[in-house]
This record gives structure tokens, sequence and C-alpha cells, in this order.
């Protein structure tokens, strides 16, 4: 149905995509898996007419086609479901369904919607806003909208990611059924275990190539050979040291921000602790993070912090708790402020400044910490390794209590084993890491315990060393084991 | 809404060729519509030029505008380094004026002139400077966007202004349009004669400008600024309190735009009028933004807006054209400026 | 001085047309995604276009156009600069209403206090003979009528139709209609030329119709302003936008009604006083409007409402 052959796409110096070919039936699901970075979302914006290639062609079924815009794309019959669900949020289910509808019928689109709906098993009201909405069901709204369109080639980016078990269930019996009519759908993901379910025949990229392509039934092993080189080492996980003084303590904290809150949370953390926080996007860990690291105000309960003068670890030079946010550029540095004028703001300044003052300190940290720039490079002109040990050098010398959201997101395996090597090294006997992951093999192998959060409470709470990765996996989709250690007090 | 706060964009050498095309595209586009008028360009060049640079009689003249726009100016470049939009500018102003006013009709005859005036001059900025941390409040507290407060609030000082000139301060006599009483000449800031500028305004504007530089460049205070105009919630992981730096930039605006609304009075017309602020504020929006947000060429830009202001006086007398010309040639050259620097960005 | 109901009515409706116009103008433009600050300068230079054509042609209805047509372009400016070079739209904007501000009273000081045409009264057959609100809302001019109408008329386009939903889809997420086959600044252009129209309009509205005749000032300047406050305090709702215009238009008169009450206070202060009186009311609205309680939970119901969510940025694609 589509064939891709010989697809190149450069940005700048970087080539994301180096010769891409595949060929995707009709009738059929297609995985596509791969590393972060292989270029699996460059290939998917170059089927959606987001960007365009560099060179190659694509055809389709048989005839060379141009995708420069999502408009072509939408033509042909090609749509997405995006990852972060890209619809309207402040209008209803209604509206989200009818924009850019060929006709503009509200009664019969209605009808549509819930016909529709009711033949994949959906509970979607028409008239609700859709910001009340799950992230499952906005998808759901969105895949009735691309078979409305009637959409030949579905493309689907990490489908799986924040929707329950449930959810994922009616989700796939939707998939198969559509394949069965004939359309040609394309998943890209890296859980093995649902490629495995749906999947017909697998493509897998690494570094901008497709390196290997594997008819049903998929040889798992040979797969993560594909994609990762040769198979991730399990390494031994971080040993518990002996537990100090608590240095975190939560009493029955409430929250209602995020999309599921946060309710009744208590526990402690102590020092020499490094403590993962697992669970699906959205469950609770970035609501726990801001609320530790005092962004945040919860609704209700209270937050401690024994042992350290600073209450709400809210500011100052001394400060004891800092907290690194997974969008880097967006949340922790300042564009157009350069690599010396952030170690300035972390650091005691002095009133009157000078354009040498900090010049030496921040050469010396761009030495320590292995950075690429100079003391005038701004925050965005470094690549995100290179931002996330910027952040890391920010953390002040005091700092007891590091909170983390996926910090290893968007870098690659060095930078990620750099910055862990970095991270158990600095860490003070008093210390102490917490850390939210979506990828439970970095929780095992650098945490000495687990937190699970599920709809915004913690189901499941132990140490590493003494859990199985199917229990965390089954608490992460909410079933919770009947020997679990919550909440010990 | 975020203009650049950027240390590193300061204009690179291959820039530059960039920026000569907003003069030209400013003057051409003023001069096409002058043509399609059927006016001589260059006759109005040649008159807005003598009537600025002509003699130093003039050129004093456009020194007397020049220290009130540069100090609005320079106290935008604080708020727009914050990220801020603040058009209540023009409020504090004339906020600024009534200030100064009241303090010399209050404590009238109570201090000496040389204590007295420089007491009103600071009480001028002190009351600008107040109104700037009220549309500062109304944003941080009352989530009112900073623009339509301080739009509020210029409308607002513009009623009291009128009150006052009507009501409690009208002129013996018969209140009107044109002012309060002369203040007694004791409170006027000295010109020498064969001058229009008091050198105590020039020299007030010049250290402003002074203070501004070295504080946006050279202090932790100016790195605090940027960080908040760049992204707030980042410097809020730093330990900066965006609302108290966002304060901080207001009441220095408020009290430079208080300044000018003193000078105003004491400098240039002796009372106080309705239009006391001669929109100045505005202006220096205009200045600030044709400055790229940045202090280096805000002087010369200040001075080149007074320059078209002062010359601009004469034309209704020598060649029948409104005076508003200069206002559409400081506008032409802004939305030449954002046009250019739209295209540039476009290139690259 | 006695005033019937009735002339109340129709005082508040006939000032308030030309302000309506601009507001529910703006609306749709912000509705997409664009805000046009420009509105007080395009208002004045409207007036003068409108003002200039009427009296050298001879016709209204050709001085009607101009105006539009002066709104129009000067939202093009807008939208080139802002929406398709990606400058500030704020910065755009202002600059555009010294700008036009100034380049009106250039334009226009030949037309200065020189006699022009005014539109009248078309009274409507048999409604106007209706009690009380014949005379309020069916003896006024052709411009009346079409400020009220243009009520619903925005409204059923915002919410009704096919083009009103691809409008507020672009001023909420530029990104995903981007991804549906939209072509987000394409939209933005026409609803921003759309509102620009309408400003320009009621420019004509004032010089041609509820203050006639050009000067400096014209006696409309502000009036931008007002608008724009009205359009984001409304909520960004066509309904409550224009609840918001008769309530300054009933300011407006009131305050002439005053004015008789309180003969030691100046007339200028009554002049100004709509200004500063209305803003405030809004912003007190709006202000309980964020704060939290259970006593705010009326207005909050009342004056729902909240910014497109894209408004003021640019989009970048397309």
């Amino acid at each position: 149905m589509i064939e891709l052959a010989d697809i190149h796409k450069r940005f700048g110096r970087v080539e994301a995509l180096a010769g891409v070919s595949m060929r995707i039936r009709a009738g059929s699901v297609h995985g596509i898996v791969g590393e972060n970075g292989a270029g699996k979302s460059t290939l998917m914006k170059i089927l959606t007419g987001f960007i365009s290639r560099s060179s190659g062609t694509i055809r389709y079924n048989g005839r060379p086609v141009q995708l420069r815009t999502p408009r072509d794309a939408a033509r042909l019959g090609i749509g997405m479901l995006y990852q972060e669900p890209l619809d309207f949020p402040h209008l209803t289910v209604l509206d989200n369904f009818m924009i850019a509808a060929p006709e503009h019928d509200p009664g019969r689109l209605r009808q549509q919607l819930v016909r529709l709906a009711d033949r994949f098993g959906f509970d979607l009201a028409p008239d609700s806003a859709v910001e009340r909405l799950t992230v499952g069901e906005r998808q759901q709204l969105e895949l009735l909208r691309l078979i409305h369109r009637r959409c030949k080639v579905l493309i689907l980016d990490e489908p799986t990611t924040g929707i329950s078990q449930r959810q994922q269930e009616i989700l796939f019996a939707a998939l198969r059924a559509l394949r069965d009519e004939g359309r040609a759908i394309l998943l890209v993901s890296h859980k093995l275990a649902e490629v495995r379910s749906l999947c017909d025949r697998v493509t897998v990229l690494r570094g901008g190539r497709a390196v290997a392509d594997q008819e049903r039934p998929l040889d798992e092993d040979l797969l993560l050979r594909a994609m990762f080189g040769s198979l991730p080492r399990r390494q031994r996980a971080v040993r518990a040291r002996d537990r100090g003084r608590p240095i975190l303590a939560m009493d029955h904290v409430v929250s209602a921000e995020g999309r599921s809150g946060l309710h009744d949370v208590t526990l402690s953390i102590a020092e020499k602790e490094v403590v993962g926080l697992a669970g699906l996007d959205g469950s609770g860990q970035a609501v726990f993070l801001r609320i530790a690291g005092g962004l945040l105000r919860p609704d209700s309960g209270s937050v401690r912090f024994p042992g350290c003068e600073t209450t709400a670890g809210a500011g100052g030079g001394d400060r004891q708790t800092v907290f690194l946010p997974a969008d880097r550029l967006r949340e922790g540095l300042i564009a157009g402020l350069s690599i010396r004028e952030h170690l300035l703001l972390a650091g005691d300044a002095p009133f009157f400044l000078a354009p040498s003052t900090g010049r030496a300190r921040a050469e010396k940290t761009i030495a320590d910490y292995n950075i690429i720039g100079r003391p005038s490079t701004p925050a965005d002109g470094l690549s995100g390794g290179n931002q996330q040990r910027l952040l890391l050098s920010l953390v002040p010398e005091p700092a007891r209590l590091i909170l983390l959201e996926n910090p290893t997101r968007g870098l690659d395996v060095r930078s990620g084993a750099w910055m862990w090597r970095f991270l158990h090294q600095r860490m003070r006997d008093d210390g102490a890491i917490v850390f939210a992951s979506p990828d439970l093999e970095e929780i095992m192998t650098q945490a000495t315990r687990i937190m699970v959060f599920f709809n915004g409470r913690i189901i499941l709470d132990a140490p590493t060393d003494q859990t199985e990765i199917r229990t965390v996996s089954r608490a992460i989709t909410g079933r919770v084991p009947e020997d679990a250690g919550l909440p010990a007090a | 809404m975020n203009p650049s706060s950027r240390e590193n964009d300061l204009p690179s050498r291959a820039a530059w060729p960039w920026l000569l095309f907003i003069p030209a595209l400013a003057t051409g586009l003023v001069c096409l519509l002058l043509l399609a008028l059927g006016m001589s360009p260059l006759a109005i060049g040649r008159a807005l030029g003598s009537g600025s640079l002509g003699s130093w009689l003039k050129f004093s003249h456009v020194l007397s505008v020049w220290s009130p726009l540069l100090l609005c100016s320079c106290g935008l470049l604080f708020t727009f380094r914050a990220g801020l939009w603040n058009i209540g500018i023009e409020g504090q102003v004339i906020v600024g004026a009534i200030g100064c006013t009241a303090m010399l009709r209050l404590w009238d005859g109570l201090l000496p002139p040389s204590v007295l005036l420089p007491l009103a001059l600071a009480a001028g900025g002190l009351a600008g400077g107040l109104w700037g941390i009220l549309a500062g409040e109304l944003r941080n507290r009352g989530g009112v966007n900073e623009i339509f407060g301080g739009l509020g609030l210029n409308f607002v000082a513009q009623g009291l202004i009128i009150w006052l000139i009507f009501g409690p301060w009208k002129r013996a006599g018969i209140a009107s349009m044109s002012g309060t009483d002369l203040l007694s000449p004791r409170f006027w800031l000295t010109t020498p004669p064969g001058w229009r500028v008091a050198p105590v305004a020039l020299a007030v504007a010049v250290l402003a400008l002074a203070v501004t530089i070295l504080l946006l460049d050279r202090t932790r205070f100016g790195l605090h600024l940027r960080a908040v105009g760049a992204n707030p919630g980042a410097a809020r992981l730093f330990g900066i309190r965006p609302d108290r730096v966002s304060m901080r930039a207001m009441l220095l605006a408020g009290m430079l735009a208080g300044l000018a609304g003193s000078l105003q009075v004491t400098a240039v017309y002796h009372r106080l009028i309705p239009a006391i602020s001669s929109g100045y504020g505005y202006l220096g929006l205009l200045v600030v933004m044709l400055a790229n947000y940045r202090s280096p060429a805000v002087p010369l830009i200040a001075l080149f807006f007074a320059c078209l202001v002062t010359g601009s006086i004469q034309l209704p007398i020598t060649l029948q054209i409104d005076s508003s010309l200069a206002g559409v040639i400081q506008g032409a050259f802004v939305l030449s400026a954002l046009l250019v620097h739209g295209l540039r960005r476009g290139k690259d | 001085m006695e005033i019937s109901l009735a002339d109340l009515l129709a005082g508040v409706t006939a000032t308030a047309a030309p302000l309506l116009l601009a507001a529910l103008g703006e609306t749709v433009t912000e509705k997409a995604g664009v805000i046009n600050l420009s509105l007080d300068g395009t208002i004045l230079l409207g007036a003068m276009t409108g003002f200039a054509v009427a009296a050298t042609s001879g016709s209204l209805a050709a001085g009607f156009l101009a105006a539009a047509a002066t709104g129009l372009a000067v939202a093009a400016v807008l939208s080139l600069i802002g929406t398709w070079l990606g400058q500030s739209q704020v910065a755009v904007g202002f600059t555009l209403t010294l700008l036009c501000r100034d380049l009106a009273y250039f334009l226009g000081s030949p037309h200065a206090r020189q006699p022009g045409p005014q539109l009248l009264a078309s009274p409507l057959p048999l409604l106007s003979r209706i009690p009380l609100l014949g005379p309020a809302l069916f003896n006024q001019s052709l411009l009346v009528y079409l400020s009220i109408a243009a009520i619903p008329a925005t409204w059923f386009f915002l919410y009704r139709t096919r083009h009103g939903l691809v409008l507020r889809a672009v001023g909420e997420n530029p990104a995903a209609c981007w991804a549906r086959g939209i072509r987000p600044r394409l939209v933005q252009t026409t609803a921003t030329l759309a509102g620009g129209a309408l400003v320009g309009l009621a420019g004509a509205g004032y010089s041609l119709a509820l203050k006639p005749g050009w000067g400096r000032p014209q006696g409309c300047e502000g009036i931008g302003w007002i608008a724009l406050a009205l359009v984001i305090f409304g909520g960004w709702h066509p309904l409550r936008v224009a609840l918001g215009a008769y309530l300054f238009g009933f300011l407006q008169i009131s305050t002439i009604l005053l004015q008789d009450l309180f003969p030691a206070l100046p007339t200028q202060v009554f002049q100004v006083a709509p200004f500063p009186i209305m803003i405030f009311t809004l912003i007190l609205i709006h202000a309980g409007r964020n704060a939290r309680g259970r006593k705010q939970r009326f207005l909050l119901r009342l004056f729902r409402g909240r910014p497109p969510a894209a408004l003021g940025t640019t989009y970048r694609q397309d």
C-alpha cells in the first residue's frame, strides 16, 4: 500500500534518517520499534506531511506521491494518532469531531459519532468538554474521527502511554477490527509486549536506518539485538545502603493538580536512599516531585524536611532541596542566558557584575561537567545532554535532597550513564535522590527503593532488590500485590 | 509578548546591513506619502532639520524634549527586560507631575525653594513609582494583564489631572484647558539665557541613563530581570521571586516616568496642564521598540524623536502642514523596524 | 431634566452602536488567536477616511466603505508583520495605534471642521410604533440596526457554522489544525481582516453618525481601548461583549444626565469619567472571576470565559 524507498532527512548537519526503505501492506499491523532517537518520529512526521523528506520516494498504491503538508496526507487517507493528543481541549467532543469535516451538519455528525463509538465500544458523550476526558478517551475520539474521515492508513505513536489496561484492551480490539477491514496500521512503540501481541510485521530502526524486518512469528531476542545492537545487560541494582535519618516527610498530602491529582500521600524518605518513582505518565509523580520541591503547595497535609533549616524548599542560594524538571529548556534553564549567567544566578553573585565575573568558575564547571560549550554559550544553544549537565552543575553544594523528573529523557546512552555515575558520586551521606522515570530498567538499576504511582496514589513502595519487575509492571497497571509493602509507616 | 532579553543577540557584523534597511524603508514610505499628497519631502526635511538643529536655541529645545523622553525610555527598558508591557507609563508621567505639583503647593513657604524643589522632584518620582506598583499589583494579585491595568490607570490619571485643573487647583478666575496658574518662578528649574533646556533636567536624564545601563548590564538585579523576563518558571527554581522582581521593575519604571512628569512641571510648563505628559510615555514605548529593547541605541533614537517633535512645531506656520507628521514618521520607523526584523528572522 | 425610558434606551443603543461593531470585530479576530491592539488608531483613521470620502463624494455609502477598507488595510499590516513574519502582535498593534492616530490627524487636517453629511434615522415602518421598544430600537439609523443585527450574527457565525468552528479551533490549537489539513495562518489572516473591516466601519460610525464631523480631537479617542477591554473582560463571547458595550453606552449617557445633578463638578470630568469607570468595572468583575471562594461562584458562572488558548502567539507553519 505504501512503499518507502531510500528516505533521507537531514536537520542541518544531523542526519535523522539515512536511507530508510520499507513496505506497508493493507490489512496488516506494521510495527516500528527502536530506541529514542532512532528516527521513528521523524519518519512518522514525513508520512503525515508535517515535515518533508530531504530525498527518497514514497509510493502510495504504486503511484509516487508528494507529501508536503498534512493536507496532502489527509487527502490520501493517511491519519495519525499523536502521543500527546493533538486536539482542542476547550471545545466539546462533537466540535472536535466536526473540525475540518467535509460537511457541517451537527445533527448528522452527532449520530455518526454515537454510532461509531458504539461499534467500537467507546463511551464518549458528544457534549462534554474534551479537557474532562482521560488521555485514553481523547485517543478514542481521535481514532473515531480518523475512521470517519475514511482514513486508510492509521499511524499510532506510542498509543498505550498514559492509558489504563482496560482502555488498552479496547484500543487493541478496535485496531484489530480496523486491520480486518483492510486498513494499514502503523504502530510506533518501544514496548515489545504490545508489538508482539498486535503486529504482523515489524521494522526496527536504529540510527536512522531500517536494520531489521521481521514477519510474524516475531523473535524477541532478535528484535532486541537489532534495537540495541546488543541485548541490554541487566545491571546489578544499586545496593541499599543503611538508611539514615528521615530527610523528607509527607503527612496526608492531598493535591488536585495534574491529571490525577495526589490522594492522601503519607511517607518518609531517609538519608542515603535513591527512590525511583514509577507509573504511567500523569499518575501523580510530577505533582509529588513539585510538592516536594516546594513549587506547588499541597491543598492539605504537611510536608516537612526534618533537619533542614528551610521549610518549603523554596529558594535561596543555600537551598537544600533542588528539583530538576524533565523539560529542561522550558522549565529548568533560561533560554538566552549563558552558562556563565546561569552559574551566577545559582551561586552567590555579588551585586555588581563585570563581564568577567564568574567566567573562571564557568570555565571550571564546563571542564568538570564535560559540557560542550563556552561560558558565553546560551542555554538554548546547548544539546540535550549538555543542558542536563548544566542543570546538574547548578545544583548547589549543600543540597541534600535532589528531585529529578525523567532525568535521562532525550539523552543518549553515554550521557545517561555519565549522569548516573555523577549523581551516585555526588550524593552526600546525609542526602537522598528521588527521581521519576518511565523506564523501569532505569529504576531497577539505579534506585534502592521503588514507589509505583497509580491514579494519584502510591500503590507499591518497596526496596528494589526485593521486588520482581513483574510485580512492578502489574502495579503500574493498577493491580496491587497482596503482600506489597504498602506504606509501612 | 516577550521582548527579546538576550545578551547574545547584539547585532553581529553581518546584521548591520539589515539595520540600514530600517531608516531607508521608513524614509521611503514617508516620502512616497508626501509626494502623493503633493508635498515636497525635501522642503519638509529641511524645515524639520532647521527647526530642530538650526540653532543652539532650537537644539536646546530638542534637549528639553529629549530629557523626559529619555527618562521614560529608561524606565521602559526595565519593564521590557522583565517581560512586561508597561503601557501605563503615560499615567505614571501624569501622576508624577501631579505629585510634584502637590508637593510644591502644599509646602510652599514652609521650606526654602532650594530644599523644596529637589523634594518635589523626588515626590513626583515617588508618585509615579506608586502608580507603577499599582499596575503591578493589579497584575500579580488581580490577574489583570498589565496592559489593561495600565490602560485603566492611564484613564484614571487623566481624569484625576482634569479634575484637579478644573476643580481644586483651578486658576484664579476661570478654569480652562490651559491649566493651573503658573508656579512661582522660585520653583522653576533655572534655564540660562539663550537656552530652552534646564541644565538640571538634562543632568537628571543623563544620570538616569547611566544608572539604568549600570543596573541592567552590570548587576545581579539586571540578571534577575532578564531571567524573569525570559522564563519566570525557571527563575523560580533559582530562588528568584518573579513577582517581586517584576514589581521592582514596575517601581523603577514608574519612578523614572514620574521624574519625567516632575521635569515637565518644573522645567517646561511651570504649571499643570491636562496634556502634561505630552505623550512621552507612549513615545518612549516606540523608542525602546525601535532600539530593539536594548539600551545602546536608546539615547540616540530618543534624540532623533525629540528632533522630529521639535522640528515639526513650526510646520503649520512655515509650510501649512500639520505637526502630527512627526508622529507619522516615528510610527513609520518603528513599523519598518518590526518589518525588517521579521523579514530577517524569516531568512534565518 | 425629564427623560423618558424610551429616550434613554434609544440613546444607549445609538451611543453603543460603533463601539459594538468594533468590539465584535475584535472578538472575531481574537477568537482566531490574533490580538489586534491597533483599535484606537484604526477607529480614528476610519473616522477620518469615512468623513473625508463622504464629504468629497457626497455619498455616505462610499464613506462607510472607505472606512471599512481602511480598517482592512491596517489589519493587513498587522497580519503581515505579526502572523506571517512572527513579530509580537502587541508590539505591531501598539505601533499601529499611534501611527494611525497621527496619520488620521495629518491626512485629515484639510478636512477639519468642514461640513459633511450625516447618517440620519430611518424609522422602520410599523415596528417604530411599538411603545417603548419602537423609539428605542426601531427609530434609528441603519448603522444602529446593523450593530444590533451584528450581535446574533457574530454569535451564529462563531458557534453554528463550519467556518466559525474552524476559526475557534485555530485560536485554540493551530498545530492541531495544521495536522488536520487546515491552514491556520490563512484562517487567522481572514479573521484579522474581517475584524479590522468592522473596526474601520466603527470609525465612520463616529464621524458620519454619532459625532458627525472631523477635527482634532474627533471625540472618539479612547474608544478603541474600551473595545479591547470589552472583548477581554467579556470572556470572548459576543453576547457578553455586547452587554459590555451597552453598559458603556449607558455610562456615557448617564454621565451627561448626572452633570445636571452635580453642577459643581466641571464638564470635562464627566467627559473622561466613563473610561476609568468602565475599565475598573471590568477589572473588578475579572478579579472576582479569578478570586477563589464560594462567594464568587455566581460571578464565575456569569462571566465564565477564557482566552483562546493560542491568543497572541505566533504559529510558524503553513
